[in-house]
């Protein structure tokens, strides 16, 4: 609306064309828009010519527009049909299609359109533009077109798309319900139907109940036998269509087979002729919206109709199995369909294999293994093309038949297993295996040996040796995500397959990234996810191996798939060696078979492929992958939609049963005491739920209706603290209102809030949740995720050659720089590297997560962690990572989650981040360097503040650091950071902190929470409430500070 | 079934980066405006399917260039072709990519397309199409809109103003958006009737 009103918003690159638009430059026939282009080449010859159409047609004003639209008028008013007319209609067509914006034309233009489109002597090609306009106009509200206006079923067809093209339900009924009515009608001279077959499969896609149910019958009816009782006698020339007629009509002969034998009673799309009849053609269109017509239209009301139609039937039943008999002429319209549909699949199985017989020559096989698509290879142009498609649609109409009556398994199922049987062994039909597998999976109980046997060989053979077809890997891709309820046992076999599939990714990663994203949660299982992981950071050698694999096996002669300008002879050789061999196998593995530590050698090997594109491009990929990972691990144990706390002062999400029952389980593995600091009393014997009782010292009282369902951070957030005058010492003040024990609140003791983590008969246990926890213990805790955490610190050459192999440089953002370009040998490796590839990217989000999955991890990677707080310094240490790790810190360096946790090492801790601090704020403000935000100014001041709670010893130290820092950000000249703003934040935070710190009890209180702020309940619950406990210490101060003089 | 068509530029010069024109377009019915109250303009409506078009076309172009970047072939390197030279259909890069529902059609969405030189061929398709039929219909198409429009031909006519030609090879071999099973004789006998429509 907004556009239309100025056409001056036509305008949009009008810049680069200068000239004044003009209709007749715009129009002239033989590109004369690029006319002094001919010589630059035919690509930039087309290109530019178009672009310059196009922009001309845009810069048509209204006025022009306006003349132009009368000249059509005139010309179709007067049914001056000739080239004059055509070439004006194209060049409307181009006028209104070449901008996204509406054009209005001429009512009384828009009128002639339609009026022309109807009109029975006009020619087929400006009826065509008429429609193309009327289409590219629409949604448009000035059309009076109506399907009653048109005068044969070819112009049917055409207003039928116009009307379609509107967007309205109700204009799809109504085309529904007329074209059907044109359909029903059976005089053998009437209106052709082959134009109109189409249209009524548009309208049940696009609305499903569009067609009155009787119709619906009725054309089933007819389906079925143009399916099966199309003529095998050639169309006779006067007869093909009408446009085209030969003045020596030939004596037509019988149809024939693909392989040149005379077809006899049974005609199907792979049937050759000369000419078609229109039954014939009627038969091809059957068979093309076969399916969709058996899942839209027929059976959408399969039980009840068809019942009613059996019951007709002279009160007889008809047996299914008789139904190919004589009597199944009696069959209602939907089996009778289907039943022929029976036939002709089973027909064209027959034809199929009788073609592939006789064409299992080498020249195929040959096109198979060089060219991704096996069908349009060299050899590919020989064949009847229609083949292979016809073989998937004969079996996925199987699959319906059998799926809408399981009567037909028994007719369908020796069909299917015997081309599954052939099909194995033919590399040629590769993609038919998909549809054949569906259909095993589809009808499990009868073919679950079958089934069984196809994903074995779907999932272990086809990725090795067709991972370079991208349209079969993305079939593949959407096969296993479609399938994966269905896929039962074969679930095991296919998470086990993972490397297999990974070689698909690793070949087309940017066609399938975001499809392994959807199904690694699916992947992901115990045994194999640490497996996975290094896999996936691997991924970029793995399509370095598998283009040196392809290079080594294929001829030098056939069109490569692999980046010839990149070569790698060195690499080819090298392979040879043993060692590099062992390596090379394990790559290229097809299952999960356990991880292999030192696969530099294998590096090295492939470093010459490094800079080829698709492995950059899959190194793009992997960050994106990786983080799919973590959260695919993660998610089984945090709640959906929970948070995962970045950064200091974010809200962290507690209190899901789910969670608080990892953290039991964690702290039973790791503390086998299993009793906790701050109240959380594990009371349930081993092998029983464990089970929580309040902590001794809960308050009870009312509850701040406006602290409902805040959580944790909000109320350590200094909210309730902040300028409150806490002049008083001590902790005396906190005993006071808790001087007794409150009874145990009836809610906790009958609803357990933990689902239990042994087999019992609570509903979270029966969904799996101890076997879903399981995984996330092994990937928390087995060496391999701590060795990546362990040495992520460490400098890791674990991590390190393989991002320094993928990642010689930050990679840029996909797309954005030809990764050609990107290659600079001598980058320096190392932290920079990192943090900028791995750190903010993957791991700064994900590192507070494992830490909740396992809290220990910070105490026994207290080393590791030291190196690495060591080694953060410098003014250029910004980010997430540091963040999160510092913030990790403070939060699970605590003898409450792990009881190794000594004072020694929080004060080893303390004094690294105290130099950290002092790092990051001592750095002169600088052009060249970036600001210090201040969250980790403030989260390092928390973090020191939280250890220096923990180790009251270290009290004075930190509240001197934090005078320092608030009389840092006071003066805005000195220092890193700018801005009033983040001064003010730092400034608040620091006074904040000194303020708790003067009460070291409640610092020590709110700082270190006990664990049961994890439940809801202890943020909604009366009794039990650190909130109401602050809220009640304040107002005690508050009346305390009023009474107290001066 | 098919939902849309479309033809674009693939590769654009450097002058202009990142513009993906599109040549050519055209639904196959439309899919319904999304259900919320407001009521929309059709002037919205339709740009909305342009916009639509436009962003399968980009993304069939940053496809494209990926496929080709990953075996090596790159824009500088593609000379252009003599007019003489059957263009290499069979050999035409291909591939498919799934569109997430919201982004930008409704429904989720299966995109085949084909690169020809500098031009995109594209459906857009229900997923669960037979992907099979879904390529060798492309194919088909691109072989004949290059032969009919010869549009690789110097002088040859601009397919921009040769829409009802498009039309009349659409209308024939996709028509509706059903994709059809047509063996070699079947495509030769339409093909036949379509140059005979079209010579006179």
């Amino acid at each position: 609306m907004r556009h239309a009103a100025r056409p001056g918003s036509w305008r949009r690159c009008g810049h680069c064309f200068a000239s004044r638009p003009c209709l007749e430059r715009a129009a002239r026939p033989q590109g004369g828009g690029g006319g002094g282009m001919l010589a630059t080449g035919t690509e930039s010859l087309l290109r530019q010519a178009s672009v310059c159409l196009i922009l001309v047609s845009r810069e048509v004003g209204a006025e022009e527009l306006g003349r132009f639209c009368a000249r059509v008028s005139a010309l179709l008013q007067a049914e001056d049909w000739g080239p004059d007319a055509l070439d004006a209609l194209r060049r409307l067509f181009l006028i209104v299609a070449a901008t996204k914006y509406s054009r209005r034309l001429e009512p009384t233009c828009v009128a002639l359109l339609q009026t022309t489109l109807c009109s029975p002597r006009c020619p087929e090609r400006l009826q065509l533009l008429c429609a193309a306009v009327l289409r590219e106009m629409a949604p448009s509200d000035s059309l009076s077109l109506s399907c009653d206006h048109a005068p044969s079923s070819r112009q049917l067809g055409l207003v039928a798309s116009v009307l379609l093209a509107q967007g309205d339900p109700q204009q799809v009924r109504t085309v529904g319900q007329c074209v059907i009515k044109v359909l029903e009608s059976r005089q053998p001279e009437g209106p052709s139907l082959t134009y109109l077959l189409p249209v009524v499969s548009k309208v049940t896609s696009l609305a499903p109940d569009a067609l009155p149910e009787e119709q619906t019958k009725a054309l089933s009816k007819r389906l079925g036998d143009w399916l099966r009782y199309a003529s095998v006698q050639q169309g006779a020339a006067h007869a093909s269509g009408g446009f085209f007629s030969t003045p020596r009509a030939r004596q037509p002969g019988p149809v024939t087979e693909v392989d040149g034998t005379v077809a006899t009673d049974f005609f199907t799309v792979l049937s050759t002729g000369q000419r078609f009849t229109e039954d014939q053609r009627l038969n091809v269109q059957a068979f093309s919206m076969l399916r969709a017509w058996l899942l839209q239209g027929g059976p959408a009301r399969p039980g009840a109709a068809d019942a009613d139609d059996r019951s007709e039937l002279e009160g007889s039943t008809v047996s299914v199995l008789s139904a190919a008999s004589a009597a199944s002429h009696l069959l209602p319209p939907a089996e009778w369909l289907r039943e022929k549909a029976l036939e002709y699949c089973q027909r064209l199985l027959e034809q199929s294999g009788r073609r592939a017989l006789r064409k299992a020559d080498s020249d195929l096989q040959k096109a198979v293994s060089a060219g991704g698509w096996p069908w349009a290879g060299p050899a590919a142009p020989s064949e009847p093309p229609v083949s292979p498609q016809c073989l998937v649609e004969a079996v996925l109409v199987l699959d319906v038949l059998c799926r809408q009556d399981p009567s037909f398994l028994y007719r369908a199922l020796p069909c299917v297993r015997a081309l599954r049987t052939r099909l194995c062994g033919d590399t040629a039909c590769v993609r038919a295996l998909l549809p054949i597998a569906q259909f095993f999976l589809h009808h499990g109980e009868a073919a679950a040996v079958d089934a069984d046997a196809v994903c074995q060989h779907l999932f272990t053979r086809i990725p090795s040796e067709h991972f370079h077809s991208p349209m079969l890997a993305f079939e593949f891709v959407q096969f296993c995500r479609d399938h994966l309820v269905l896929f039962g046992s074969n679930l095991d076999l296919l998470r086990t397959s993972f490397p297999n599939l990974f070689k698909f990714l690793a070949w087309s990663s940017p066609a399938l990234t975001s499809g392994f994203v959807a199904l690694l949660p699916v992947l992901v299982d115990a045994g194999t996810a640490v497996e996975m992981l290094h896999l996936l950071l691997d991924l970029p050698s793995l399509t370095a191996a598998l283009d040196l694999q392809l290079r080594a096996s294929q001829a030098a002669s056939e069109r490569p798939l692999w980046d010839v300008s990149v070569r790698a002879p060195g690499c080819l050789e090298a392979l040879r060696d043993p060692q590099a061999q062992g390596l090379f196998q394990h790559l290229l593995r097809a299952k999960a078979s356990g991880t292999v530590e030192r696969l530099t050698p294998l590096h090295q090997l492939l470093q010459p492929l490094a800079s080829c594109a698709r492995v950059l491009q899959c190194a793009q990929a992997v960050p994106t992958l990786l983080r799919a990972f973590f959260a695919a691990v993660t998610q089984v144990s945090l709640p959906p939609r929970a948070s995962v706390p970045a950064a200091e002062g974010q809200l962290e999400l507690r209190g899901q049963p789910q969670q608080y029952a990892v953290r039991a389980q964690s702290a039973a593995h790791s503390s086998p005491q299993g009793s906790r600091h701050g109240g959380a009393q594990r009371t349930g014997a081993s092998g029983q739920a464990p089970r929580l009782s309040l902590p001794p010292s809960s308050p009870v009282g009312p509850w701040p209706a406006s602290w409902h369902c805040c959580s944790w951070r909000e109320v350590t957030h200094f909210s309730r603290l902040r300028g409150m005058k806490l002049t008083c010492t001590g902790g005396s003040l906190l005993a006071a209102p808790w001087g007794s024990t409150p009874p145990v609140p009836s809610a906790l003791v009958t609803a357990d809030p933990l689902p239990s983590l042994t087999p019992s008969t609570h509903p979270l246990a029966l969904r799996g949740l101890p076997h879903r926890l399981f995984p996330l213990q092994r990937v928390a805790t087995s060496p391999p995720l701590q060795l990546l955490l362990g040495r992520t610190f460490q400098k890791m050459p674990f991590l390190k050659a393989r991002l320094v192999w993928a990642y010689p440089l930050a990679s840029p953002a996909r797309g954005q720089s030809p990764p050609h370009q990107a290659v600079v040998p001598d980058r320096p490796w190392g932290w920079g590297l990192l943090s900028g590839v791995l750190s903010d990217r993957v791991l700064s989000s994900q590192f507070p997560a494992l830490c909740k999955l396992h809290p220990p991890l910070v105490v026994e990677r207290a080393k590791e962690l030291l190196e690495f707080v060591g080694s953060l310094g410098g003014p250029r240490s910004t980010g997430h990572m540091l963040t999160s790790v510092v913030w990790a810190i403070g939060e699970y360096l605590s003898v409450s989650w792990d009881r190794r946790c000594s004072a020694e090492q929080i004060s080893r801790f303390f004094e690294a981040l105290e130099a950290l601090l002092f790092e990051v704020t001592q750095s002169r403000p600088s052009a060249a360097l970036p600001k210090c935000p201040p969250q980790v100014i403030t989260v390092l001041m928390t973090t020191l503040t939280k250890l220096a709670s923990r180790s009251q010893d270290l009290i004075p130290r930190v509240s001197l650091l934090l005078s320092k820092m608030r009389t840092l950000a006071q003066s805005p000249a000195v220092g890193p950071v700018h801005g009033e703003d983040d001064l003010g934040a730092v400034r608040t935070r620091a006074t904040e902190l000194l303020n708790l710190l003067k009460m070291p009890s409640v610092a020590q209180f709110v700082l270190t929470p006990s664990v049961e702020v994890s439940q809801p309940r202890y943020h909604r619950d009366c009794n039990t409430a650190l909130p109401l406990a602050l809220d009640m210490v304040s107002r005690l101060l508050e009346r305390e500070a009023g009474l107290l003089p001066g | 079934m098919v939902h849309a068509f479309l033809i674009h530029t693939l590769r654009a010069a450097k002058a202009e980066e990142g513009l993906c024109r599109v040549l050519y377009s055209c639904f196959f019915g439309a899919e319904n405006s999304p259900n919320d109250s407001q009521p929309h303009s059709a002037e919205r409506d339709r740009l909305l399917r342009k916009e639509q078009i436009l962003a399968v076309a980009r993304q069939v172009e940053s496809m494209y260039q990926l496929q080709q970047q990953a075996c090596g072939r790159h824009a500088v390197d593609l000379q252009p072709q003599s007019s003489d030279d059957p263009v290499a259909l069979h050999e035409a890069p291909c591939g498919a990519f799934r569109l997430a529902p919201g982004d930008p059609f409704q429904e989720p969405r299966t995109v085949v397309w084909l690169g020809v030189l500098s031009i995109g061929f594209a459906l857009v398709l229900d997923t669960h199409e037979n992907l099979l039929l879904v390529e060798s219909t492309l194919r088909l198409l691109a072989r004949l809109l290059l032969d009919h429009l010869r549009l690789l031909v110097p002088g040859g006519a601009n397919l921009l103003l040769r829409a009802d030609c498009i039309e009349g090879i659409l209308t024939r071999f996709l028509p509706h958006g059903q994709l059809l099973f047509l063996n070699d004789q079947f495509v030769q006998g339409l093909e036949k009737e379509f140059s005979a429509a079209w010579s006179h």
